[in-house]
């Protein structure tokens, strides 16, 4: 493992020792601290090669191990999972539970639009097409609950998008089973086509959609 | 062409508060025969065993989409020449295009006003 094409000591670590106590067997006279000391500057010249080829790749391995170690520890005190135990699901909660207040309250003010209905039924002339008018108005302006129960239902999704992620980076950090979830993701249906309420900035409005069907 | 306000008119939408708006809108402008579905699927059971001049569906809903109920209706022989007006948010131009290559009649797009619904009815009804 030592010795490479390049390295300038090709002998190995044990075989120069092997052959330093030959020499020893050989040469009984000479000082024991002597040899001692011929071997400690070789293998600390060898020591000083070898660290100065490897070191940098050490030192790098080194610095990756403490940085994991260190993303983990942070990554354990931001409580990430708390994000996929409490936080999306309390967000999807609170959203579901303005689709359902909106949803009363339209019905709400329906109820009292059909009365107005029937009121404006018994009444004639100008009182019963003003009234009419206002209760038009009201039905197309409550159209807003379906609108924005579309558009929750997009974030809702977005935030279930965002929760198999964390879940993923905290399982992949954890250095349990790698996921193939991402995968899942890209199954082109039917569904592809329901994309739902757009922004106002990139939707189409009415008259457009008029030109595109007249293209026809 | 004189439009024959007392025909039967489907309305498909997964909203019940859309499909109430709907009716009311449809009764203000003199279309009392009105019935409702909840998804596609039954819309189309109730298109087989009824008949009905005209049908307006939302496109977003599910099991069934509003596109492949449009789909359904066009494939049937009985339903086939059903005029058919898709109400949705769906308003990108490969949305309009998938709905007028199955046969749309017409396309509004929510938010929508009762003007748009009643000049829609009237384009589809006086061709069909």
């Amino acid at each position: 493992m030592l010795d490479s094409p390049n390295d300038p000591h090709p002998i190995g670590i044990d075989a120069l020792k092997q052959k330093l106590a030959a020499i020893r067997n050989q040469q009984p006279q000479i000082e024991p601290g002597m040899i001692t000391e011929v071997v400690r500057a070789v293998l600390t010249t060898i020591s000083d090669d070898l660290t100065a080829k490897e070191s940098s790749l050490l030192r790098e391995v080194e610095e990756l191990g403490q940085m994991i170690a260190n993303t983990k520890s942070e990554i354990a005190a931001l409580r990430v999972d708390d994000i996929t135990d409490h936080d999306i699901p309390f967000a999807t909660d609170e959203l579901d539970a303005i689709v359902e207040h909106t949803a009363h309250a339209t019905d709400a003010i329906l109820e009292s639009c059909e009365m107005l209905d029937e009121v404006s039924a018994t009444v004639s002339g100008d009182a019963a097409a003003k009234l009419q008018a206002a209760t038009t108005k009201i039905y197309e302006a409550c159209s807003f609950q379906d609108i924005t129960g579309q558009r929750i239902t997009k974030v809702v999704n977005t935030l279930k998008t965002i929760e198999g992620k964390v879940a993923h980076i905290v399982s992949t950090f954890g250095a349990t089973a790698a996921g193939a979830r991402d995968a899942a993701d890209h199954v082109a249906t039917d569904a592809d086509l329901l994309n739902g309420p757009q922004l106002p900035a990139h939707a189409m409005d009415q008259s457009d959609i008029d030109k595109l069907l007249a293209d026809f | 062409m004189a439009i024959d306000k007392s025909m039967n008119v489907l309305i498909v939408d997964d909203y019940k508060t859309m499909l109430r708006i709907i009716r009311n809108l449809l009764k203000q402008i003199e279309f009392n025969n009105v019935e409702e579905a909840s998804d596609g699927a039954d819309a189309l059971s109730k298109l087989r065993g009824g008949n009905f001049g005209l049908v307006i569906s939302d496109w977003n809903m599910a099991p069934m989409t509003g596109l492949q109920l449009l789909q359904e209706v066009r494939a049937d022989n009985r339903l086939k020449s059903t005029p058919f007006i898709m109400i949705t948010a769906e308003s990108k131009t490969e949305n309009v295009i998938a709905a007028k290559a199955a046969g749309v009649s017409n396309y509004i797009v929510k938010p929508f006003n009762a003007e748009t619904l009643k000049d829609k009815i009237e384009k589809v009804l006086g061709h069909a």
